[in-house]
């Protein structure tokens, strides 16, 4: 017993060295750029840039649009498969799994060719459309993730039983779905909003390839030119990924109970 | 005869090539309470869905009111369910569960809170209304449930085997005090269940369903003392069963095990030399001749169950084995396995199953 401890503790510290010591060796690097004293000036640049404070928000604008999309078809979707068309849910998962196996390059050349400015749907030529469709892009991109979450939210809820419970009491679709279903997936949709965020803020395809001034592309412009802003971008991006995912932790302390399942 | 209050008219339902429900027919009256009574499987549920408007019926038609409800959506036909798994909303406490129904009507919040507090009166718990579900017991959640259905005031009430997930002893007191608000609010109640004391116990009438049919429609005492087919006499109570032959058609006479017994009136139809299933409850039956029973059997004691107020008793008589029951008395032993006994009855006790 004492020694299965003792190799639970080795694998455990060579899992957290593995984790940890680039991530010491980045800070460490992003802290030396004056000459023989640590400090924090490539922070101070980095988050004293325009460029950092225009594309990081123009990225988070760009989540939280990805993330009202993604809910406004996830959730009635997902809902509806498991209430009314259950023999459909392996073609469904396998359908929200394509987005990770073909790539976001593919997305944009379609783009490119169905909305360019030469097509009959020049959608391209316009900063407004070509944002919407940047939008619906990420909105692909994150679509297994958010389907997963959501999906996993639901199977701990009776949604059946649920539904004709409110039904019987009189309520229509919209209801069910705004007072019963979505506040007992909140904890499973915030999940995937999270991810969906931190998908978002790193995105770099899409963007680039649409010439969008996101987040994504910056990051890659300053780790082409620059020698200590990259490294303090990154724990940046690390910084509010990581705070994304405490976040969900937090808030799912909050989940509502279920009733047949107090714990 | 007044127009009953639900009528279900030839009803049937059919899953693909699979027909669950066939030719179901029950009318109930105002403020009834009818138990639908079966196993598994026998479409008792079904039954009750295709009420609620769950599913719709493949043939026939459900009145309530005077009003074709056969085509409406559950949100529109004003009944009230409480379903098995309680079904509570988790994210609601209670009192805004019990408020659910009032708040889709549209009615003004001051109504509402009064109403809820009106039926957590009824359920006996006015102290509940700040909790929610995952923080009460299972029949304290039902209790929340029967109040959310009939918080709204509905034309029906349906309770699909509302009782089944508690223990035995919530259970007693829950269908009792579902039995005592319903007679208070005066509510037309369906009830399923595939338990027959909760049927008996507290129902004005029940349906026996098997197969997908109402194999018969009566009161507690008929079905339980006049079963009209042999599956509600065997699912409805226990019953021993005897095998008999028909001896002389015209006087009622039937041979069990050399034994002849007199029924007069009883054999239906049948004549001599046929065989027939005989029944009798084991409360009919007395190990010793008792003043109005009119026929004895002889045989010996095959097994002797102690259930603490009664004895269950097993007597072999022939090739039949009987079950009787005797209550238990401090100062008299119960009978030794093995011992030669008698066992009377009256013959008007007796059921011939067809």
């Amino acid at each position: 017993m004492k020694s299965g401890r003792f190799w639970a503790w080795v694998v455990f510290i060579l899992g957290a060295a593995y984790f940890f010591i680039p991530l010491i060796a980045t800070v460490e690097f992003s802290m030396r750029m004056r000459r023989g004293a640590y400090s924090f000036d490539a922070y101070q640049i980095v988050l004293g840039d325009a460029r950092f404070q225009a594309t990081f928000m123009y990225s988070v604008i760009a989540a939280v649009f990805t993330i009202i999309l993604g809910v406004l078809i996830v959730v009635p979707a997902a809902y509806w498969i498991r209430l009314r068309l259950p023999q459909l849910r392996p073609i469904v998962e396998f359908i929200t799994l394509l987005p990770l196996v073909i790539p976001a390059i593919v997305i944009v050349f379609g783009y490119i060719r169905m909305y360019g400015s030469n097509s009959p749907l020049p959608f391209l030529a316009n900063d407004t459309a070509t944002n919407a469709l940047l939008v619906i892009g990420y909105a692909t991109l994150s679509l297994p993730y958010m389907y997963r979450a959501v999906d996993t939210g639901l199977r701990t809820i009776d949604v059946r039983t649920l539904t004709e419970a409110a039904q019987i009491l009189g309520a229509g679709w919209s209801t069910i779905i705004t007072r019963v279903i979505l506040p007992n997936v909140l904890i499973a949709v915030l999940s995937g909003a999270f991810l969906t965020f931190a998908i978002v803020i790193g995105e770099f395809t899409m963007a680039s390839l649409l010439n969008r001034p996101a987040f994504g592309p910056y990051l890659q412009n300053i780790g082409a030119n620059r020698a200590y802003e990259p490294a303090a971008l990154a724990i940046i991006a690390f910084a509010i990924t990581w705070g994304c995912m405490s976040l969900i932790q937090i808030l799912s302390r909050f989940a509502p109970k279920s009733a047949n399942r107090p714990n | 005869m007044a127009d009953p209050f639900l009528s279900i008219q030839h009803v049937r339902k059919s899953f693909g090539a699979t027909t669950v429900v066939e030719d179901f027919n029950l009318d109930v009256e105002p403020g009834e309470f009818v138990s639908f009574l079966g196993p598994s499987g026998c479409g008792k549920t079904t039954v009750l869905r295709m009420v609620a408007g769950f599913e719709e019926p493949s043939a026939g038609k459900i009145v309530v009111g005077g009003k074709d409800i056969t085509r409406l959506k559950p949100n529109q036909r004003n009944v009230g369910m409480v379903f098995q798994a309680y079904a509570l909303f988790p994210n609601l406490t209670v009192a805004q569960n019990i408020a659910f129904g009032l708040k889709v009507a549209g009615m003004p919040k001051a109504d509402s809170d009064r109403r809820v507090a009106e039926m957590l009166d009824i359920i006996k718990l006015p102290q509940m209304a700040d909790r929610y579900p995952y923080q009460l017991s299972g029949g304290q959640q039902q209790r929340i449930a029967l109040a959310r259905a009939i918080a709204p005031k509905p034309k029906l009430l349906l309770l699909d085997e509302p009782l089944s997930a508690l223990d035995a002893k919530v259970r007693v007191s829950l269908r009792e005090e579902i039995r005592s608000i319903q007679k208070k609010l005066d509510i037309t109640t369906i009830f399923v269940t595939h338990d027959q004391e909760e049927a008996l116990s507290i129902s004005d009438r029940i349906a026996v369903m098997y197969g997908g049919r109402a194999e018969q429609v009566g009161t507690p005492f008929e079905i339980y003392n006049r079963p009209a087919t042999k599956f509600v006499a065997n699912f409805v109570g226990t019953l021993n069963v005897l095998e008999g032959t028909v001896t002389d058609a015209g006087a009622g006479r039937v041979r069990v095990n050399s034994q002849e017994v007199d029924l007069k009136g009883k054999l239906n139809g049948s004549k001599s030399g046929d065989t027939l299933s005989l029944a009798l409850r084991p409360e009919a039956i007395s190990l010793a001749r008792q003043p109005g029973h009119d026929t004895s059997l002889s045989g010996e004691i095959a097994e002797v169950h102690f259930l603490g107020s009664v004895i269950r008793v097993r007597v072999g008589i022939g090739g039949n084995t009987v079950s009787l029951d005797t209550f238990n008395n401090s100062t008299t032993p119960p009978p030794a396995v093995g011992d030669k006994a008698d066992i009377s009855f009256s013959s008007g006790d007796m059921l011939v199953l067809h």
